[in-house]
């Protein structure tokens, strides 16, 4: 079970607004890097995000680049869950790779700064704020596993292959 | 039972998971330091095949920072001790190497570059993933894949005359949306095909994951064959198509006749509209290149139209040749030195100014027209600069004039 707050951003939150291309030099200094995340799209961003929050996005978020570095920069400033209404493939997977949940609910029922409770295993968000409760999309068994490992890392580390 | 292309591909029905062998990994200057180095924290030690798996450099190449340096450095260490190819400065954007001289029809390609499906127009399943899967692939050879379900595009008849693959897949794009392909294959097809070049076919591949496509695949033909023969790659060939009666989610139809040159405004690819309806957006900076639009036909395009004419002077002109094949061609047809009369900045086979990293970063409120794949806001340099993406021609006429410009204006 996964407690923490809402942060609320529009639809199309790209790559680019997560961690833009001109910051590339930074990519092998993460603590820098990070320091940028999602700028572009909330200027405020750094300064309101505490650990245990949760994104909650609308429709298409992290389109765009391949960038590992976009789910990265999220995690570390603390960010335990992404909410959104659709996520661009290769960043859902990336997410997922660094062991960074990413739910595919209706997020419009959600305001910034409603106090969320998730339950991974069920597959249900409760809104304590509003009393609501959603589900999100089933995510792929083999996506769990990797979830289930922290990673795809310490997933590979663990069995030395995939399984199915 | 009848299959889609990506199914014959992954040898799979969609919707299954499968893992897959995987013929050409690879990583690029920007995706490969932590390629690099999730492949050593998950302990490997050895390639699964070295001689399919590449490093390219080409994001940031030659290198503009001190901390890139170090990144290149890494990379070059890891490609001599793995044995794997490398691609050192100079040596041309990824996607067009892949596609000139490595990808073959009916491989299955990985690579840490979300364009990695350009190679879907040689009917390869090519698809962009990030570092950790990229550096498990080229640990182990395979990867997991959902074979997606398809999405068909049918064309028919014929360019008009100054409209490009460009203008048809920015039109298709606008149609569906940034998100109207997530998660699917989109599969083109049709009698119109014939009239598609092998370079366009790359183009519009390239664009599929713009509207979110796992890969955008073209079937085998005599085009196909012909373009690996011309780069002495003729055993490559292999014919390969979707079942007659392959089902698909959708099919959308596109008449080529019927297109107009596109344009796609900032700060979405999706934004569409046609270039005439633009006229008076005045432009500071022109970018042709790029795995989208840097090859010999982009070029060509583009010189013939800047041919003994000058750019705007309110406007500069930046060329990216995509690879040192391309460059060298270019040169020898004399393209080069058109443009180079008609005032333009040569760069080397990179990816240049188009992710905002170096070689034509944008300043604030500044407007450019590029030949690029992406418009989103701040991909360029400045978050309040404004990307407006076209075809070869139209970034060669805006770039006379100083406005986007219909290139019909300019034939």
């Amino acid at each position: 079970m996964l407690k923490g707050r809402a942060l609320k951003l529009g639809d199309s939150i790209t790559t680019d607004h997560i961690i833009p291309g001109r910051y590339a030099h930074l990519r092998s200094n993460l603590p820098e890097l990070a320091k940028h995340v999602l700028e572009d799209a909330d200027p405020k961003f750094t300064s309101r995000v505490k650990k245990g929050d949760f994104i909650v996005a609308g429709s298409n978020f992290g389109l765009g680049s391949s960038r590992e570095h976009a789910p990265l920069v999220i995690k570390m400033a603390g960010v335990k869950a992404i909410l959104a209404k659709s996520v661009a493939r290769i960043f859902f997977r990336n997410a997922i790779n660094l062991g960074l949940p990413v739910l595919i609910c209706n997020t419009d029922q959600i305001n910034d700064g409603d106090e969320l409770e998730v339950d991974l295993k069920a597959g249900t968000i409760k809104d304590i704020t509003n009393g609501s409760q959603l589900t999100f999309a089933k995510i792929p068994e083999i996506m769990l596993a990797i979830l289930d490992e922290g990673g795809l890392i310490p997933y590979i580390k663990k069995y030395g292959d995939f399984r199915l | 039972m009848s299959k889609t292309l990506a199914e014959k591909l992954l040898n799979q029905e969609s919707g299954n998971i499968v893992i897959a062998r995987v013929d050409l990994v690879f990583a690029q200057d920007t995706t490969g330091p932590l390629t690099v180095r999730q492949f050593q924290a998950c302990g490997f030690k050895r390639l699964a095949n070295p001689k399919k798996t590449a490093l390219f450099f080409d994001h940031a190449a030659p290198s503009p920072s001190q901390e890139i340096s170090n990144d290149h450095t890494l990379l070059r260490q890891f490609a001599q001790k793995s044995g794997c190819l490398i691609y050192d400065v100079g040596g041309g954007v990824c996607h067009q190497i892949v596609a000139e001289s490595l990808a073959k029809p009916g491989d299955i390609i990985v690579g840490a570059d979300s364009h990695t499906v350009t190679a879907g127009a040689l009917a390869a399943f090519a698809t962009g993933m990030g570092s950790s899967d990229v550096a498990v692939a080229f640990a182990l050879g395979k990867t997991w894949l959902r074979v997606p379900e398809s999405i068909r595009v049918a064309v028919d008849g014929k360019f008009p005359p100054g409209v490009t693959a460009k203008d048809l897949v920015l039109h298709l794009i606008g149609k569906i949306g940034a998100d109207g392909a997530t998660y699917k294959a989109l599969e083109f097809g049709g009698e119109g095909l014939e009239n598609i070049t092998m370079s366009g076919r790359f183009t519009i591949a390239n664009m599929a994951v713009e509207s979110g496509a796992k890969v955008g695949l073209f079937p085998t033909d005599s085009i196909t064959r012909d373009y690996l023969k011309a780069q002495g790659r003729a055993k490559d060939y292999k014919p390969l198509s979707a079942d007659e009666d392959a089902s698909y989610e959708k099919t959308i139809n596109i008449d080529l006749a019927s297109l107009e040159p596109t344009v796609a405004k900032p700060h979405s690819v999706d934004n569409v509209a046609p270039a005439r309806e633009l006229k008076g957006t005045k432009i500071q900076q022109v970018f042709i290149g790029t795995c989208t639009n840097g090859r010999l036909e982009d070029i060509a395009i583009a010189a013939n139209i800047l041919k003994g004419k000058k750019h705007h002077p309110q406007t500069r002109l930046i060329v990216a040749p995509a690879s040192p094949s391309v460059m060298l061609e270019a040169m020898r047809e004399g393209y080069i030195q058109t443009l180079i009369e008609a005032g333009a900045s040569i760069l080397p086979p990179g990816c240049g100014a188009c992710l905002g990293l170096h070689q034509g970063v944008l300043a604030s409120g500044e407007a450019c027209l590029s030949t690029a794949n992406r418009n989103f806001r701040g991909r360029m340099g400045s978050p309040e600069a404004f990307i407006y993406l076209g075809s070869p021609a139209a970034a060669a006429a805006t770039a006379i004039t100083g406005e986007i410009t219909d290139p019909r204006e300019m034939m």
